[in-house]
């Protein structure tokens, strides 16, 4: 029977603690991620029910704090904690009293003070979220994307994503797949690297599974410096895309075509594009991802879009299932905090 | 030698110390009669109703000179005011620092430079003043250059930003050397720079942070080294802080160019590693850089390629910092941890320096670039500061005990801004006394007025 409540037992305990926060995917690590996934699974079950929500949260307050304009991961993120009972405050840039000219430092206090247990952060700076993990006395803070740092929600749902299309094919449960499904997995990842939150975010993931992680960019939107970054780098898309078991396209934003990136749109789509071309030289089981919004027509032909190994619209869905496991792993196993008593909460970096 | 700053009269004897200055080191007791120094030897006797102070354990040094302060006033006193600054300089055990023209409005007119030099008269550090090269540092034109070097402005600077244009450079080259006045200048050539809030590199790839690479700073340093073989006016480089640039000025000298060059401390204490926590105080311009750029400016400071080490003491108001890291302003104080951040990194147990070394970087090497020391004519009325400590000197001096240990607490600075790096850090080597022209004004690290 399809019930409001979870029966009991049937939302797996914690095994790996994460957090406080959740502010880069190098906080999670193999064993963090691992852990995000599996729980994911169970409340993908949970989406597939008549009533897809059950009393985890209930008490809690969620507020997303959206300084930069979204739209997928701010419904997605509230759809998760709605689904998990919570209450949901929604604070945006263009109707709050930043526009007055309130700081960045007096809104995460001013909204804590309400008796939030966690922002959901979007900024474009890098490092906002890092900062208001630091200014925060009691809340749990999740990096919702900052700048060209990182958006690490998106990587986890894109690995969630890559590993239940690896299941179904074998006939199996993701669960029993494990992370051993991205051991040596071929990871292309295709595009604006250099201006690219979810790269970063991706670079660190699959690596931390285990996969091989190729970039295909041209040099102007590569990272100055690929130091320390677990990676190979080809320049050639046509000589790399018939290896790779996924290929991860990125959004060129229009601006970055304007001639001081890359010469024009119509060149990177002919050297680093998904054109329909191209999308023949794919094997027969890469999966195809993207974070959305995608431009048809510059990053990925409109027919590719389309291809069955194309998982945009399933990556959208398996978001809501990951960011409920995020949220749960961080909030669900602690008492809700009392707003005169602040938690202890280590500083963050 | 007329001085326009009074002295303080009475007497003091500074005992027990040993004295360090461009002739050498001794033990020795120092006596100040109303504000010069009156004898310097061993065991001096006490006058009666002398002051004293005591210097066992410590060096007893010329008073500190910055060739690089940013006072704020006019136009940002919520940050700094040449009191709340002089007060942290004292504390640093400077005597003399030079106010950095980028105020609102700038120190582009001999008013604006007038009301500051007139601020510093009471205060208890001295204050001499940069001029802009350019009018309002918009780079467009030239600034009075030749009234404000009748108010004895020697150094002019558009700093905060270089001057981009090649040409105006150029002619504010060939206008100074016919002053007799040097222009300094901070290397940025900003198409290069290209909006970065860190250095380009490593760390900000990872960071997703906009970076600003070495040879924005290199490339304007090239530019300039050829404008000066070019007009043969002298320059000073500001704030060096790239291996690549420290080589450039190293060969320029060897040429025989008229250069010198200052390093500031956090760009041979920090490096970019420590921004990746975001926090907006190690937002800085020029940038924390590489480790290896750490090392060259080290090895420029040991073999003289760069000639002093000067604060770039930058106030900003709490409330501007605490802003994301891109939206932050640049700049970090540094007046009151100068000197000891310099012994600890450079004088410490594996230091390449000896403290004395280390002096000279901060005492006669500066004040011969601001043209502060006894035998420059003018110094635009102020005392002489740098010089030996010999009888008829200004008693200007700056007591240091190397072997303390310390650590810079934020609330309690003397700044009206609380952005220091080093909070927490420990540091070798803290300042016990500063003697402004004779008058004690820190005693046992705490400032007197």
């Amino acid at each position: 029977m399809s019930g409001t409540a979870l029966e009991a037992g049937s939302i797996p305990a914690p095994r790996a603690s994460i957090g406080p926060h959740l502010l880069s995917i190098a906080d999670l690590g193999h064993d963090g991620i691992a852990e995000i996934l599996r729980v994911a699974e169970a409340f993908a079950e949970v989406e597939r029910r008549a009533i897809p929500k059950v009393p985890t949260l209930r008490g809690r307050v969620v507020a997303t704090l959206f300084f930069e304009e979204s739209t997928r991961t701010r419904l997605s993120f509230e759809t998760a904690a709605k689904r998990l009972s919570a209450d949901v405050l929604s604070f945006s840039v263009s109707t709050s009293s930043v526009k007055k000219g309130e700081s960045l430092r007096d809104t995460v206090e001013t909204v804590e003070a309400m008796g939030i247990d966690t922002m959901i952060v979007r900024h474009s700076s890098a490092g906002a979220p890092a900062q208001v993990a630091r200014w925060a006395k009691r809340s749990r803070v999740i990096n919702a994307g900052d700048g060209w740092h990182e958006h690490p929600t998106q990587a986890l749902l894109d690995c969630f994503t890559v590993r239940q299309v690896l299941a179904e094919r074998q006939g199996r449960d993701p669960g029993e797949l494990g992370t051993g499904c991205f051991e040596g997995l071929s990871v292309l990842i295709v595009g604006d690297i250099r201006h690219s939150r979810v790269a970063r975010s991706a670079v660190l993931a699959y690596n931390a599974l285990g996969a091989r992680v190729t970039l295909v960019a041209p040099g102007s939107l590569l990272p100055p410096s690929l130091e320390g970054w677990p990676v190979e780098v080809a320049t050639d898309l046509d000589a790399a895309i018939g290896r790779a078991d996924v290929v991860s396209l990125l959004r060129l934003q229009a601006e970055r075509g304007s001639g001081s990136f890359v010469p024009s749109l119509r060149e990177y789509t002919a050297e680093w594009g998904l054109t329909n071309e191209r999308a023949r030289l794919l094997g027969p089981d890469t999966i195809v991802t993207h974070p959305g919004p995608m431009v048809r027509g510059v990053e990925i032909a409109a027919d590719v879009a389309e291809l069955a190994n194309t998982v945009v619209t399933r990556q959208v869905t398996n978001g809501v299932a990951v960011r409920m496991a995020v949220l749960f792993l961080l909030l669900g196993t602690d008492p809700p905090a009392a707003p005169d008593e602040p938690r202890k909460v280590p500083a963050h970096g | 030698m007329a001085e326009d700053v009074g002295v303080a009269t009475g007497r003091l004897l500074v005992r027990g110390g040993e004295v360090v200055d461009a002739t050498g080191s001794r033990r020795a007791d120092v006596l100040v009669i109303d504000g010069v120094v009156e004898e310097v030897g061993a065991s001096l006797a006490t006058p009666a109703g002398a002051t004293v102070l005591d210097a066992e354990g410590a060096l007893v040094s010329p008073g500190l000179v910055d060739l690089h302060t940013h006072l704020r006033q006019p136009g940002r006193e919520e940050a700094e005011t040449v009191e709340s600054g002089a007060r942290a300089a004292a504390l640093g055990g400077y005597t003399a620092v030079v106010a950095m023209p980028n105020t609102e409005p700038a120190i582009d007119s001999a008013a604006v430079a007038r009301q500051v030099l007139d601020l510093g008269r009471g205060a208890p550090c001295e204050v001499a003043v940069a001029g802009a090269i350019t009018a309002g540092r918009r780079g467009e034109a030239l600034a009075p250059m030749a009234e404000l070097a009748h108010l004895g402005v020697v150094l002019f600077t558009d700093d905060g930003t270089g001057v981009q244009d090649g040409s105006l450079m150029r002619r504010a080259l060939d206008y100074a050397r016919g002053l007799g006045v040097t222009l300094a200048q901070h290397c940025e050539d900003e198409s290069l720079a290209c909006g970065g809030v860190m250095h380009e590199g490593a760390w900000s790839s990872r960071l997703g942070l906009p970076g600003m690479p070495s040879v924005a700073e290199e490339a304007m340093v090239a530019r300039d080294l050829a404008l000066v073989r070019l007009t043969g006016a002298p320059m000073h480089f500001l704030h060096l802080s790239t291996a690549g640039s420290i080589e450039l000025v190293r060969q320029a000298k060897a040429e025989g160019l008229p250069v010198t060059a200052e390093a500031a401390p956090h760009h041979f204490a920090l490096d970019h590693s420590v921004v990746a926590g975001y926090d907006p105080v190690f937002r800085v311009n020029p940038p924390l850089r590489t480790t290896a750029d750490v090392a060259a400016v080290k090895a420029g400071l040991v073999d003289g390629t760069i000639d002093a080490v000067a604060t770039d003491h930058a106030p900003h108001a709490p409330e501007t910092k605490d802003a994301p890291f891109d939206q932050a302003p640049a700049g970090m104080l540094g007046l009151e941890s100068a000197l000891a951040v310099a012994l600890t990194e450079l004088a410490g147990p594996d230091g390449p320096l000896s403290a004395r070394e280390v002096l000279a970087l901060f005492t006669w090497r500066p004040a011969a670039i601001a043209r502060l020391g006894p035998n420059d004519e003018r110094r635009g009325g102020h005392s002489a500061h740098g010089g030996p400590i010999v009888p008829g000197a200004a008693a200007n001096l700056c007591v240091v005990d190397p072997a303390v240990r310390w650590e810079v607490d934020p609330a309690s600075l003397a700044s009206r801004s609380r952005n220091t790096p080093y909070a927490g850090r420990p540091l070798l080597g803290r300042v016990r006394h500063t003697v402004l022209r004779g008058e004690p004004v820190v005693v046992d690290s705490k400032v007197q007025r």
